[in-house]
């Protein structure tokens, strides 16, 4: 280590200089720490003095409009719920089963590792390169149209790294002995992983999937790209129908949407100061249902961090 | 006797081989599903390398690859049509400098107090705060910095429209000081206790620790979680299509709008520009550009992750 500091102030003792050195540092850096807090404040302070006078029942129940005060979310929040439903379908038993190979059967060769890498680098990648790949492979090739499932498929794509990495920490917190026992009364490595890790391991994958769901809701640039809707005028169709087996999910997943962030996007983008009023209320919904799902992330994560039994 | 006990262990024998062999064939297609989960990340990455660099050839076929990337006017979308990128890709970097110059001190200060100052207390209560400011949508920091930050921080500065650079800038360092906080608190709090122990023991404080000996220690995590930050700076939309501008604008002047690479594909998209045509390719050659800058930001990032992981662990 170098010589301490030197005071340069005469009259100041050098321990004297140092510590209060310390002191100023300390002051910046709980300023930094705060600004953080701050930041978070000030924002919700905007947005909820913008926004509150708009929030109503109606604005819930109705439809986008020419006219900024009769304007509702309805099509997007029926929107956001679909797609988060399909999203959910698609990415979660894929990233669960990927987690499964790297975690539990993956041998350790270059294979296994470029799949690694490639996680972690697909993690990075923007997310608006998603939305380009949606719209080539999902609405062309697959001819899937500007549909929910198409937005769908594109955000599972976008989310998979994310539910994988956790999904994978899941797996991991369960000690190693668990699954030797399991092998040594003679099941196989696969019914170890399905009656004796997964079960245990599920409440901590439970989190990690519930945020990666909650950072598909907020994405709003892959859909801009495969080309979700601004101004739709219905929700998309009731999987329930009137004859056997009762239940068609092809009917909500083909229709046309909109989502919560593309409806605020788009009031944004307009001239009228009435309509950033209008976004204002659409962003507290949409922070309301993200900062619901957070909740309930952190109120799982407690729950079943307390009954762990190792 | 004997020859009976034979045939029943044989059979026995033979019973388990059937069994073992039955359960081989079911749980084949398990293992199979399984593998090909994994192996969707690699299709991935191989489609949107295939799609980004089959139409990024077909538009170099149109447009000289010199002209496209030192040309300085941009506007593919006009009747002269010209394309050069360098409006483009000058807002996305000069943007994302400036996030940096909002996340970098504050994000690293930060994880500085919660890594070495901070009672237990105030830690958990900062951190799911920051969680939380992780989470907010980009759409949502573009309203901000449309409706606070340009009209409220930035007019003392003469700022004469809505729009500028500096606006998203400062949006975008406070979306980002999260993730640079997080993780290099993550990198100094994987410095040893012992490194800590052993200034305190020579009479160094705590701020001499902080900064002469966790600090320099954590540094290649500390880089790395900067350079994280800038990678998802350069790739964010929102942000930079709510409150950057949309007019092509070769300026080092933080205050004008001019419009980011990833807000010129939002634009397009938007319109009804017909596929096939070179001002659709576009898109497809700036997400190229895109897709490369921020993969060699994140490959250096894992590089120095996995250095400082050799240092520690």
């Amino acid at each position: 280590m170098r010589a301490a500091v030197s005071s340069p102030l005469p009259g100041v003792s050098r321990l004297a200089y140092r510590r209060n050195l310390g002191r100023a540092f300390l002051v910046l850096c709980f300023a930094a720490a705060l600004s953080g807090v701050v930041a978070l404040l000030v924002l919700l302070a905007t947005i909820a003095a913008d926004g509150v006078g708009r929030l109503s029942l109606d604005f819930l129940n109705s439809y986008p409009s020419r006219f900024p005060e009769r304007s509702g979310i309805k099509a997007a929040l029926y929107g956001t719920l679909w797609m988060m439903a399909f999203t959910a379908l698609f990415a979660v038993p894929v990233g669960i089963g990927a987690a499964i190979y790297l975690e539990e059967f993956a041998p350790r060769n270059w294979v296994t590792k470029v799949i690694e890498t490639n996680i972690n680098n697909l993690a990075g990648v923007p997310s608006i390169i998603y939305g380009l790949l949606g719209l080539t492979v999902f609405v062309r090739v697959m001819d899937l149209g500007r549909s929910v499932i198409a937005g769908s498929l594109t955000m599972s794509l976008l989310v998979l790294p994310i539910i994988i990495v956790a999904a994978r920490e899941g797996l991991r917190a369960v000690p190693p002995w668990i699954r030797e026992a399991s092998l040594a009364l003679g099941a196989t490595r696969l019914q170890t992983v399905w009656s004796q890790v997964l079960p245990p391991a599920v409440p901590a994958m439970l989190t990690g999937i519930i945020l990666a769901l909650s950072r598909a809701i907020g994405e709003t640039a892959p859909l801009i790209m495969i080309g979700a809707l601004t101004f739709l005028a219905f929700t998309p169709d009731s999987p329930f129908i009137d004859t056997f087996p009762y239940v068609d999910p092809t009917r909500p997943a083909e229709a046309a949407f909109t989502v919560l962030p593309i409806q605020i996007f788009n009031w944004v983008s307009r001239p009228q100061p009435e309509f950033l009023e209008t976004a204002a209320a659409g962003i507290i919904v949409l922070l309301v249902v993200l900062l619901s799902m957070n909740a309930l992330a952190v109120v799982l994560r407690n729950h079943f961090e307390r009954r762990r039994r190792w | 006797m004997s020859a009976a006990a034979t045939v029943g262990r044989e059979g026995a024998i033979a019973a388990r081989k059937r069994r073992r062999a039955r359960r081989r064939v079911l749980e084949a297609p398990v293992y199979a599903f399984l593998m090909a989960c994994a192996g969707l990340s690699i299709v991935t990455t191989v489609g949107i390398v295939l799609i980004l660099f089959e139409e990024t050839f077909h538009f170099f076929e149109e447009v000289n690859i010199i002209d496209f990337l030192t040309g300085t006017r941009w506007t593919p979308l006009f009747q002269s049509k010209s394309f050069g990128v360098l409006p483009l890709l000058n807002a996305t970097f000069l943007i994302a400098f400036g996030a940096m110059l909002v996340a970098i001190p504050l994000g690293v200060l930060a994880a500085i107090y919660l890594s070495e100052y901070a009672p237990p207390l105030v830690r958990s209560s900062v951190k799911p705060v920051l969680e939380v400011l992780a989470g907010i949508p980009t759409v949502v920091y573009g309203y901000f910095a449309l409706l606070f930050i340009s009209p409220e921080l930035l007019r003392p500065f003469g700022q004469g429209t809505a729009f500028s650079a500096a606006s998203a800038s400062i949006a975008m360092g406070i979306m980002i000081l999260p993730l640079v906080a997080s993780m290099s608190e993550d990198a100094m709090r994987a410095v040893p206790r012992s490194l800590r122990e052993g200034a305190y023991g020579l009479g160094a404080n705590r701020f001499e620790v902080a900064t002469r000996v966790v600090f320099p220690g954590a540094l290649s995590g500390i880089v790395a979680a900067i350079i994280l930050g800038a990678s998802r700076a350069v790739g964010e939309t929102m942000i930079v299509t709510v409150a950057a501008g949309n007019q092509p604008n070769l300026s080092w002047n933080p205050l004008e709008a001019m419009q980011a690479m990833t807000a010129y594909i939002v634009q397009v998209s938007l319109g009804d520009t017909p596929r096939g045509t070179i001002e659709h390719s576009t898109i497809f050659a700036i997400g190229a550009v895109l897709f490369v800058s921020t993969l060699l930001l994140n490959i250096f990032a894992q590089w120095l992750l996995a250095k400082f992981r050799e240092v520690y662990e």
